[in-house]
């Protein structure tokens, strides 16, 4: 599978590259959780590094000990699309802290590419040619994030407020966590996404759902109109989530602000704070090309091709076997 | 009172919920996209063996409940009371019929079973998964017979019946597995 899906790149003028899987930087998000591991005698590491290519690491926060394993391989890939990479992708190991399900790992592979001067539909329309060309299941059917929630749970996500969603919940017997705050309407609607929507979506052909809420657009750009929505989609398959895709945010000042919003949303839920400046700002400052960028869950890709019902199946690892 | 949190979620896990002790059953973790992380449970009340849905989100916890598990062998029935000794402390516990529910088919005095204690009180009963019982009575197979396809209903010391191969006899010591009903073999003395 992995031969057939390089071939799929390779054969698109696509460039294999490979990035650091441990980092000073890692993506702010507010339920991702990077394991973090340290480093001794970083000074002089960072002298010898930046002697070595001549350039003054002005932005290399030299005091920084603490290092990240990274749980996407999104911000290289990008400061390498910003020093000029051209279409790349990458087929990455990464890590979340306390993801163990029946699709989940700690430890997993994420295939990830970025095709500068995409756009939604192109970003949309190669990652249903990827799907087809590696599960066979039909072309993608395109649906919108509202279509889905008018269509399985009755109401529009975009305009319906925290009562509606719950009413909603409630409708459809699900017992919500006593925990989930009434505030928290993204909460609300994943609640709805976990157990109305998605469970439907991609039997017939896979399925891109697209224009998310602004609100969960993480590293995409938000659209204006009434409503903004999130240029972003999801694609999946008999109901399993296989890969997300962004037209990428190229603007550093909302990043920042979004990183420091996702902060205080962090600290809200009990969780530590994220480092809010990374070297990807910077290779925004510096201009980013427009892109699209996906990564799809490689172990999930493989369970689904295989037939199986957990990706534990189709590793010879897995956690608890690790 | 201990608190498991959702990290420590997993199947076999006894809590505490609504003043009642459950064990969780089923827990699978899911996460959308990039929203929360949710853990969808079913959890089964130990007392009444209702079944609950519940989905919690990452960080939530969950009393843990004052659940003990015991070896102990039956001594004896009175009437609609199986009294138990526990083998260390020699302590003695009464189930109600109703907790040791079908159970009673395989109790022969002595043996073995174990015991789930909840705030120190008995709520139910396992017997071991196989256990030997006497043929009292079953009708005479045929002589020769000793093809285990066809079955006939003996009766044995617990006063309950089960279908064994037509070759067993009255006084046959016969196995049978607890957690199905079905025979195994014959034993010798």
């Amino acid at each position: 599978m992995l031969r057939r899906l390089r071939e799929f790149f390779d054969s698109r003028g696509f460039l294999e590259v490979e990035t650091p899987i441990l980092s000073a930087d890692t993506v702010v998000d507010r339920h991702l959780d990077p394991f973090s591991t340290e480093i001794d005698g970083i000074g002089r590491l960072a002298a010898a590094g930046t002697a070595a290519c001549g350039c003054a690491g002005t932005d290399v926060p030299s005091a920084a000990k603490r290092l990240w394993l990274q749980t996407s391989p999104e911000f290289h890939m990008k400061r390498l699309l910003a020093a000029g990479a051209g279409a790349i992708y990458q087929v990455a190991r990464v890590f979340r802290r306390d993801e163990l399900g029946p699709l989940h790992n700690p430890e997993f592979t994420l295939v990830e590419w970025y095709q500068p001067g995409d756009g939604m539909d192109e970003g949309m329309q190669l990652t249903g040619e990827l799907c087809e060309a590696m599960l066979e299941r039909g072309p993608a059917e395109r649906m919108s994030y509202r279509e889905a929630f008018e269509r399985y749970v009755g109401l529009d996500p975009h305009t319906a407020d925290v009562a509606a969603l719950a009413a909603a919940v409630e409708k459809c017997g699900v017992q919500p966590p006593a925990t989930l705050a009434r505030e928290d309407r993204d909460g609300w609607l994943d609640l709805l996404m976990v157990e109305r929507v998605q469970p439907r979506l991609g039997f017939e052909r896979p399925v891109l759902l697209f224009d998310y809420p602004a609100s969960q657009a993480a590293l995409a750009r938000v659209r204006p109109g009434n409503p903004p929505v999130a240029e972003r989609f999801e694609l999946f398959v008999v109901g399993v989530e296989l890969a997300n895709g962004y037209h990428e945010l190229l603007d550093p000042d909302e990043l920042r602000m979004r990183n420091s919003r996702t902060n205080a949303q962090r600290i809200a839920d009990g969780k530590p704070s994220l480092p809010e400046e990374n070297r990807l700002l910077a290779a925004m400052r510096s201009g980013l090309p427009s892109s699209v960028g996906v990564a799809l869950g490689f172990d999930r890709l493989v369970m689904l091709a295989a037939g199986a019902k957990t990706i534990a199946e189709v590793m010879a690892f897995p956690f608890d076997l690790a | 009172m201990a608190n498991y949190s959702t990290s420590d979620f997993r199947k076999g896990l006894k809590v505490q919920l609504d003043g009642d002790p459950y064990i969780m059953f089923e827990c699978n973790f899911v996460k959308p996209g990039k929203g929360q992380a949710l853990y969808k449970c079913k959890l089964r009340n130990l007392l009444r063996g209702t079944v609950l849905d519940r989905t919690y989100k990452s960080g939530d916890s969950l009393e843990a409940a004052e659940i003990e598990e015991i070896q102990a062998q039956f001594l004896y029935r009175q009437q609609n009371q199986f009294v138990f000794m526990e083998n260390e402390t020699y302590e003695q516990y009464e189930l109600s019929a109703e907790q040791v529910d079908d159970a009673w088919k395989y109790l022969r005095e002595g043996m073995s079973c174990d015991i789930v204690l909840y705030n120190n009180h008995p709520i139910s009963m396992t017997p071991p998964n196989h256990v030997v019982l006497r043929v009292e009575y079953c009708e005479p197979g045929a002589k020769g017979n000793t093809a285990t396809n066809v079955s006939k209903p003996c009766k044995v010391d617990t006063g309950a019946e089960f279908p064994c191969p037509a070759f067993v006899n009255i006084g046959d010591l016969v196995r049978i597995d607890t957690r199905t009903g079905a025979y195994i073999e014959r034993v010798k003395e």
